[in-house]
């Protein structure tokens, strides 16, 4: 089983060098090959579980609650800048 | 000093309610352990002895005016998987190295209600990702019995602190595994409650179907306090059914004689290490002359098991792990470690574009089929009991470029994580110094029922009082 | 005539007024707020934080999807969508993928043309980036306080040719929400945001082999503007023979011109998968039943019985439904008139004619006894021709030249005398506004 560890590092966000890209590639195409094991199960017509609870329907009350102050939202990050996270230039509107 | 050696969460209680000794006392001689035995065995990431000294002084104040809850001055450590307000959170990834909780999560704040002093957070596999401990950023846990060996992971330094005395118990989380496993591999007793019996607000998710938050302790009685103490449903966790919380210790002495023991025929294989069979066995047989049955059951899916919960496991992770760019908090992406890195590109690929039908959508189908095995299994017997390790702990480094292989060890826990039931993994004996456990298991919040199973063979067979030599 | 028809379709997210966000306890108030003051755990993403959904949300959104005459799924729940961008704070937004709530509605502009509604979802809202230049550095901050806001997205099928049909259904579309009192629908606030998806083909029956989206436009006028803009650089691009790329596009609302953000080939891969936080979502058909029932009568259909009912034109009736509020209180006014013999279009024209009365329009609600007041004052007064009133008027000035060369040289409180001057001389009681516009028309 192959993949295409690129693409797959870009959707997940992560950077991948060259060398981590061929170990990765075996050792995911192994474990993908082992996983692949499943297809001789039949299940026609199974449904699928996402959940095991069986609940339904738990939501709350459209009742307000207290907020992080703004000290404490940006308590733990490496950059802030009038009261705002700061990120690297995102697009330009042209 | 005390000789603190073989208290229990019970034991001490009484004595810590007869003045015998405060939990002054008892938290110092705790960081002292500590202190002595963690550079070896690396078992904590964060000791927090100023906050745990304030905490058994309140404690203490609190003994002194009358007050005995089951917990009230009990030393303990958190998985550092559990976000603590104040107290740094790294789920032992260089990620959130320097991270401090910005709150507590809904088992810390009901731990810390109950009045438990928290010693610190214990290492772990990196975002629990690991059955060896081996995988954490801030290197292994050792195993306290051979110091060669994983104590088993994730969860590796809370079943360690606690065998090696650094801690009356401790909490951890389990997502295939990562309690019972290393519980059998540390001779403590870890439970896996059912999914949904404890909350997961404000411990960090490695998949949300599948995390259970449990407890390490010395015997199965003190299991059923911790439980006490953290159960229950949770307003701020959807996936807690409003199931009444039982007396955990109500059945505790109730025996076993009647019971159906089901012992699952697909997990005594090709592939289970023979003196791990020989001591299951062995406790099977003691359960049959207490006047238990043992019936032979079938779990036919369980071959796919592990495959349907890499699939499922990974794809959760990969969402779960979205959240850290390092922008709000923590380091940025290029700091997870290979194995966090590996799960989360296993997790894109199943859920991508074209192979969710063949991966995901297969996954939780085969899940369903999995549940299917197991309610059928119960409607014959009462309980199962596995061998909670196919194998015995194995040395450091001998499974860490082989991941494949590493996944395998979770062939006999991932079942119960899929379904949902609860699992106990309870000490049965040592072959060659090191330690091996037992998993029951039970249909969902049968906890109760687990306990009156692993209290009746701890009774007679007290493992617990052999301590690691350090 | 352009041998190419536009298809058009549309996404249009609308927030929610809840009180409290759509996962968390946090104030959904969060326009103007200083930033990063209304957020916890759950909104900003934080480790180990998990969503509980707000139920009047979801009885919000089902209300929508019913008054656009949606299917309601009567088993529904929440999906990950999975993408990176810096105001996600979980790198995945909480949204509907396979079984949203609302699927198959449709609403019928006023030419008679369906549009198909495909589906009616509910999801969170992202937080807010800004951008900023320093020292030549680009640099995003980012607010999360609108971070799990709840939105609902309503889209649409290909069903538009053109961009006038677009903007009336998004005016519809915006009249069921305020009339179901689930959002203020503020532009301006940013509470709508538009994505219309365009492409030409010559063939009305079958869709092209492209699609270009252009995003989050925030008023009606720009996604007529971004529609036409669009619909000229295809014909362009299809006359030279080639086909437009599909892509993401932008709007640049100073240059009145889109502009390229995202081929298709960096398109996302969202990897949606069932929330695992989030139970399901169960309904009983009687408790959707139950909530149709409360389903207030929407402007459509308060203009067709406004125009049986009372007799008004089309054009009147539309005017007078605009705001709910509003038409209440034409039928609060025609109620009370009726005892006194006015007709509702009187009332109707004096709501309509006068939206500078400050008397009748108090603090932008109708002050309904002042209103008929006037109605009945005017109804007592009496005609006069134009002629007659221009021969009145050519009197008075001849009669008074004084006072004619004082109100020339600016003394224009003279006017009023002039005024009573001319009322004398017709000697009826005639509308007086109306005799000192003329006389000030005949004076200049």
């Amino acid at each position: 089983m192959k993949i295409n560890i690129p693409h797959i590092a870009k959707l997940a966000n992560l950077e991948i060098t060259r060398d981590q890209e061929e170990v990765f590639e075996k050792q995911l195409s192994e474990v993908l090959t082992h996983i692949e094991k499943l297809h001789e199960v039949d299940t026609t017509g199974v449904h699928e579980t996402s959940q095991v609870t069986g609940l339904e329907n738990i939501e709350r009350e459209d009742k307000t609650t207290d907020s992080f102050t703004q000290e404490e939202a940006l308590s733990q990050t490496k950059n802030a800048t009038n009261g705002s996270f700061v990120v690297k230039g995102i697009f330009e509107n042209e | 000093m005390n000789n603190f050696t073989n208290l229990t969460i019970k034991t001490a209680r009484e004595k810590l309610d007869k003045k015998e000794f405060s939990s002054v006392e008892l938290t110092k001689y705790y960081l002292e352990q500590i202190k002595k035995h963690n550079d070896r065995l690396n078992a904590f990431i964060t000791i927090t002895e100023h906050e745990a000294l304030t905490m058994a002084e309140k404690a203490d104040e609190k003994i002194h005016n009358g007050e005995s809850t089951p917990l009230l001055g009990i030393p303990l450590a958190l998985k550092d998987i559990y976000v603590t307000k104040g107290i740094k959170t790294t789920a032992a990834s260089k990620v959130l190295e320097n991270y401090v909780g910005h709150y507590d999560g809904t088992v810390v704040k009901k731990l810390k209600d109950a009045g438990v002093v928290i010693l610190g957070k214990t290492n772990l596999d990196a975002w629990a990702h690991g059955s060896s401990g081996e995988n954490s950023d801030f290197g292994p846990t050792k195993n306290p019995y051979n110091t060669d060996y994983v104590p088993g992971g994730s969860s590796s330094g809370s079943p360690t602190a606690v065998a090696a005395d650094m801690a009356l118990a401790a909490s951890g989380t389990d997502t295939g595994g990562s309690i019972r496993l290393p519980a059998s591999f540390c001779n403590v007793v870890g439970l896996k409650p059912t999914y949904g019996r404890v909350s997961r607000y404000g411990v960090i998710a490695m998949a949300s179907s599948l995390d259970s938050i449990g407890h390490f302790t010395k015997t199965v009685e003190d299991n059923a306090l911790y439980l006490q103490a953290s159960a229950g449903g949770d307003p701020m966790d959807a996936t807690t059914p409003p199931v009444a919380v039982p007396d955990y210790s109500e059945k505790l002495d109730h025996g076993v004689k009647g019971l159906k023991i089901g012992v699952p025929k697909e997990y005594f294989i090709e592939g289970l290490d023979p003196k791990v069979r020989e001591l299951t066995e062995k406790a099977l047989s003691w359960y049959q002359s207490q006047g238990a049955k043992l019936v032979e059951v079938s779990l036919p899916h369980t071959k796919y098991a592990i495959e349907v919960y890499y699939i499922i496991q990974t794809a959760e992770v990969s969402s779960n792990l979205a959240r850290y760019t390092g922008v709000r908090y923590g380091d940025e992406r290029s700091v997870f470690g290979d194995e966090a890195k590996r799960r989360i590109m296993l997790g894109t690929y199943v859920l991508s574009a074209g192979y969710y039908d063949a991966f995901y959508k297969k996954a939780m189908q085969v899940r369903t089929l999995l549940i299917k095995d197991v309610k059928d299994a119960f409607e014959k017997v009462d309980v199962m009991i596995t061998p909670a390790s196919p194998t015995l702990p194995w040395k450091l480094g001998e499974k860490t470029t082989d991941p494949l292989s590493m996944y395998l060890s979770d062939i006999f826990t991932v079942h119960a994580n899929l379904v949902g039931i609860p699992g106990l993994s309870v000490p049965i004996g040592f072959v060659d110094g090191l330690p091996v456990g037992m998993q029951i298991l039970g249909p969902h919040f049968k906890e109760d029922l687990l306990y009156q199973v692993g209290n009746a063979f701890e009774k007679e067979h007290p493992f617990w009082m052999e301590r690691p030599v350090l | 005539m352009s041998k190419y028809i536009p298809i058009i379709g549309l996404e249009v997210h609308v927030e929610l007024k809840t009180k409290s966000k759509m996962f968390c306890g946090c104030s959904a108030d969060y326009f103007g707020k200083e930033p990063n003051t209304h957020t916890c755990p759950v909104c900003l993403g934080l480790p180990g934080a998990l969503p509980i959904p707000n139920k009047q949300a979801i009885e919000w959104c089902i209300k929508i999807a019913l008054a656009l005459g949606c299917e309601i799924n009567l088993f529904s729940k929440f999906d990950r969508k999975n993408y990176f961008y810096h105001d996600l704070p979980k790198g995945y937004q909480i949204s509907q993928y396979d079984l949203p709530f609302g699927t198959k509605g449709s609403i019928v502009l006023s030419n008679g043309k369906t549009i198909g509604i495909t589906r009616v979802h509910m999801e969170e809202d992202t937080g807010k980036l800004s951008h900023h230049e320093t020292n030549g550095v680009k640099t995003s901050l980012v607010d999360f306080n609108r971070s799990g806001v709840p939105l609902v997205e309503i889209v649409t099928e290909p069903d538009f040719h053109d961009a006038k049909d677009v903007v009336e259904y998004l005016q519809m579309l915006r009249s069921i929400v305020r009339y179901l009192d689930v959002s203020n629908a503020d532009m301006e606030k940013g509470d709508m945001r538009l994505e219309p998806n365009i492409s030409l083909s010559t063939d009305p029956t079958k869709l092209p082999n492209y699609k270009v989206e252009v995003k989050n436009i925030n008023s009606f006028r720009f996604v007529d503007k971004a529609i036409a803009y669009e619909i000229k650089r295809h014909e362009e691009i299809l006359e030279r023979g080639e086909t437009p790329i599909q892509e993401t596009r932008g709007w640049n609302e100073n240059k009145n011109a889109t502009f390229s953000q995202r081929v298709k080939e960096e398109a996302n891969d969202y990897r949606y998968f069932p929330e695992p936080d989030i139970p399901p979502i169960r309904h009983t058909q009687e408790a959707i039943d139950e909530l149709k029932k409360t389903l207030p009568e929407l402007q459509t259909e308060k203009i067709a019985r406004f125009t049986k009912e009372y007799s008004l034109p089309a054009i009147k009736a539309e005017i007078l439904t605009r705001e709910k509020s509003r038409a209440d209180e034409f039928e609060n006014a025609v109620k009370l008139g009726q005892e006194k013999g006015i007709s509702p279009e009187q009332i109707a024209n004096m709501i309509i004619n006068r939206p500078d009365d400050l008397e009748i329009h108090v603090n932008n609600t109708i002050h309904v006894e002042a209103l008929l007041q006037r109605v009945e004052l005017e109804n007592k007064r009496e005609e006069i021709s134009e002629e007659e009133l221009k021969l009145v008027i050519q009197k008075v000035i001849a009669d008074n030249p004084k006072a004619v060369e004082d109100y020339k040289s600016g003394k224009e409180s003279v006017i009023m005398f002039l005024v009573g001057q001319c009322m004398r001389a017709i000697g009826r009681k005639v509308d007086a506004n109306i005799v000192k516009q003329s006389l000030i028309k005949a004076l200049t």
